[in-house]
């Protein structure tokens, strides 16, 4: 009897429910919230809404938009660990006790890193790319928009782990990259790490599911007409980083996986016992980390491109220099990631090599700001919010990519390694490049998706308080660095490094102040919906085929596919004076049908994951057995489109116009 | 018009196609990160026994016809269909399913052989890397054989239409796919472990 019963709660016990009062008020609050939320839906009776028009959909700017949702909750998130440890550090100095126990400390520094980078950053672009790149390209839907909502619900999925290990059984305490042999059993028996490795693998699953489903639908639904060589420049980024992806994935997986079977099986991958090897670990997850963080950034770059292009009113300076600079870096980001453990002893020589590789990787970064500047250089500026988070993020992100240089010196690399520095300069290039990207992008797409646009000023004001809170917040660690203070550091014995620390955290205060204009920019433009309406689809007098179409864009996006013949096709209609199709232009068109299976699978993943975090097989065995029979049965079936006709859609075009 | 046209079908396959061949990529980035893995703990054996004393090349000679025959009988199995002969396209697809299911045993008979005799996963890093590498590929073929029981229920009951050549190609792809991989396991693990 007690054999089944073990057998059926894994190591599940009592013992991993939350102790301190900080995990415990989280613990208490969250579910709380999602209950509330729960019961507020069933109230408004909007369950069959929810599930009718979003959760089972398959247009890619619905996913797209639940994509962004996720993330800005989960921004709030990780920015209020963000505050946990610089609350900790302004207070923790020269002997004195800080709010968090080291513990928790660990895992709140572990939770902030994993979750900005997975589930943040990663879901906001995704979200973007979701949105707006099938619109660029002239597309109706994304080559494979089941696969699109798989990625979606397993993004989820791993989310849910990540929130569910507050509540119950402690997250990892290993960093945001999980550094063996720490993160081996032998050093962590419980299940943060579990929950770090499996919430993390479903959701880099999803990750390189949308990798292949980006390219195919590039490279295979672009309209007709849109040679690569016209394809506006953020396309072009999701094509590059959609490669990366696709390189880069299957490394974390297997990476990820590894450490796993270590854990669970007992191997020794990594561990310091049975001739384990540590440092592999560590080349195989920069293997892909490096990669990933180039996957992060380039969108953004795509993003501004856009945005620069549309407020200076002039095409985009250096096209091909752009689409140059984006191929050089997809090859680059695979040959610098050893410069992450220059001081892991690999010789002179290795050091040379990745220290020189990741210094000629500034170059085509350098012509990308370039290239933006030039554009601006006698355009007319229409200073719009998206322009000041371009604008932050010219500034902010070139100040980190020139730290960055600095540190691709080995000996120099050798001095700061591990530091605070460090800790600078990557916040450096991913609030500057890829935060502020996001923000502008969201500004900038927001009136296409839901026809009304964001109140401007708050927007400006979010920016402006986004950079003095980046720079009071991050200038400091500069100089901590230098003066040997090293991260993840919970406690310090220096007083001098104490008004730095404050100095700092102050600074996060102000960055929250940026998210709170953000939040409330939202609200109020919510509120204010119908004088900010848009209401002939081009409120930026916009460059590309996006702006084409009314706001919001209907869900086949484009009533009659368009036939391009230049690189800023919608400028170049208006210039031309090119009108409306015709109702003889409209043909049949056909849309895939609603489907649950993204969100079954979805579920099924989290179950799966849960089951071998808590050691519970019975549930590994039925998620993956119940798994296998929803998709046989949905690849075996082949009715799952239906059909517009062109009539209806143009009637419907027609109304859209009036 | 209810159905979409034999064109669109075809449009939908060739993209699928298409991702299929990236996902494909992306599986060969993954083992070639296991085979990297393996080449560099492959020396580490915690003072047990090494690649040559456990691993046996003629046994995975035997292992390699099986799995080659039965990817040739897969082949036989597209140009069946493709000639729209329902039944011999069936029988080979069975053939290939049995042989598949005869590596699998072969290969479940060493890993059961090494672990009584003490060579678990657990024993090195040399034996973690070897049981993880092999046994990937291993779970391929399981993934494959589901696949190709679905797509044998698919052919009995639709027969040779646009959609079951399209579908089996992607399933022939796969497996042709996994043969691939495993004479590069053949070559690295066992010829090398001979050397």
């Amino acid at each position: 009897m007690s054999d089944l019963f073990s057998f059926l709660i894994g190591r599940l016990s009592p013992e991993y429910l939350p102790k301190d009062p900080v995990t415990i008020g989280a613990a208490v609050g969250m579910p709380l919230a999602v209950l509330g939320l729960i019961i507020l839906v069933t109230y408004l009776r909007r369950w069959r809404w929810l599930w009718d028009n979003w959760l089972t959909s398959l247009d890619a700017k619905k996913i797209g938009v639940m994509y962004i949702i996720v993330a800005i909750v989960m921004l709030l998130r990780g920015v209020a660990d963000a505050a946990m440890l610089r609350l900790q550090t302004a207070i923790a100095a020269n002997g004195a006790e800080g709010p968090f126990s080291s513990d928790t400390f660990q895992q709140v520094f572990t939770a902030h890193g994993t979750i900005m980078i997975f589930f943040v950053a990663m879901g906001l672009m995704f979200g973007l790319i979701n949105v707006v790149m099938p619109l660029m390209i002239g597309a109706r839907d994304m080559a494979f928009p089941l696969m699109n909502s798989i990625s979606l619900w397993l993004f989820v999925a791993g989310m849910i782990l990540v929130n569910t290990a507050l509540v119950f059984g402690g997250f990892s305490n290993g960093g945001w990259l999980g550094y063996p042999p720490l993160t081996e059993l032998q050093y962590n028996p419980g299940p943060g790490v579990d929950y770090w490795i499996w919430s993390l693998q479903i959701a880099g699953i999803g990750s390189l599911l949308s990798g292949i489903n980006f390219v195919v639908t590039i490279l295979k639904h672009r309209a007709p007409g849109m040679t690569l060589m016209k394809m506006p420049i953020f396309p072009w980024s999701v094509l590059v980083t959609s490669v990366l992806i696709m390189l880069a994935f299957p490394i974390l997986t297997v990476t990820l996986a590894l450490l796993g079977l270590d854990r669970t099986m007992g191997m020794h991958f990594f561990t310091s016992d049975g001739e384990g090897n540590p440092m592999l670990y560590i080349n195989l997850i920069w293997a892909w980390g490096h990669p990933e963080v180039y996957i992060l950034v380039m969108p953004a770059f795509g993003i501004y491109s856009e945005v620069v292009a549309t407020f200076a009113k002039k095409k985009l300076f250096g096209y091909r220099t752009m689409v140059g600079a984006l191929m050089a870096i997809m090859f680059l980001s695979f040959v610098v990631w050893q410069h992450h453990f220059f001081t892991m002893g690999a010789g002179a020589n290795v050091n040379a090599f990745f220290g020189i590789m990741t210094m000629v990787i500034a170059i085509p970064t350098g012509v990308k700001i370039f290239n933006w500047l030039f554009t601006m250089y006698r355009g007319r500026i229409d200073f719009k919010a998206p322009m000041f988070w371009f604008l932050a993020f010219v500034f902010t992100f070139t100040l980190g990519g020139v730290t960055g240089v600095l540190m691709a010196v080995p000996a120099l690399d050798f001095q700061v390694h591990n530091t605070m520095f460090l800790v600078a300069h990557f916040h450096n290039t991913i609030i500057g490049g890829v935060v502020f990207g996001f923000f502008a992008a969201i500004t900038y797409w927001f009136p296409k998706v839901f026809g009304f646009k964001l109140h401007d000023g708050l927007g400006r004001w979010s920016a402006i308080f986004w950079q003095i809170g980046f720079l009071l917040a991050f200038m400091p660690l500069y100089i901590l660095g230098l003066m040997g203070a090293v991260r993840r550091l919970d406690s310090y014995s220096d007083p001098s490094w104490q008004p730095l620390f404050i100095t700092s955290g102050i600074g996060v205060l102000v960055i929250v102040g940026g998210i709170g204009l953000f939040v409330l920019q939202l609200l109020y433009s919510i509120w204010k919906r119908k004088e900010l309406k848009d209401t002939t689809g081009d409120p930026w007098d916009g460059r590309t085929l996006e702006w084409s179409v009314p706001s919001p864009a209907p869900h086949y996006n484009f009533a009659v596919t368009p036939t391009v013949t230049h690189r800023d096709e919608w400028w170049h209609r208006k210039k031309a004076g090119i009108g409306a199709p015709t109702k003889a232009d409209y043909i049949d068109i056909w849309l895939p049908k609603n489907s649950g299976v993204g969100l079954t699978v979805g579920v099924l993943a989290g179950l799966f994951g849960f089951g071998i975090i808590w050691h519970l097989w019975w549930l590994v065995l039925v998620s993956v057995i119940a798994a296998i029979v929803v998709i046989i049965r949905r690849t075996m079936s082949d009715d799952n489109d239906y059909r517009i006709s062109a009539n209806e859609l143009y009637h419907e075009a027609a109304r859209a116009q009036v | 018009m209810s159905r979409q046209t034999n064109e669109q079908v075809l449009e939908r396959y060739e993209k699928a196609e298409f991702g299929f061949w990236l996902y494909l990529m992306t599986d060969i980035i993954l083992f070639a990160s296991l085979f990297a893995t393996y080449m560099v703990l492959r020396g580490n054996t915690a003072g047990g026994a090494t690649s040559a004393d456990l691993l046996d090349p003629k046994y995975a000679l035997i292992e390699t016809v099986i799995l080659l025959t039965s990817s040739f009988a897969c082949g036989i199995a597209a140009l069946a269909l493709r000639f729209k002969k329902v039944s011999m396209a069936l029988w080979s697809l069975v053939l290939t399913l049995l042989l598949g299911f005869a590596f699998l045993a072969l290969e479940l008979n060493e890993f059961a052989e090494l672990v009584r005799e003490g060579h678990s996963w657990q024993a090195s890093a040399f034996l973690s890397g070897f049981f993880t590498l092999v046994a990937t590929h291993g779970l391929h073929i399981t993934i494959g054989l589901i696949w190709g029981g679905a797509m044998a229920f698919y052919l009995l009951k639709h027969g040779t239409t646009a959609n079951s050549v399209r579908k089996f190609t992607l399933f022939s792809l796969f497996w042709h796919f996994l043969d691939l991989v495993w004479i590069f396991i053949f070559t690295i693990v066992y010829l090398g472990a001979a050397l």
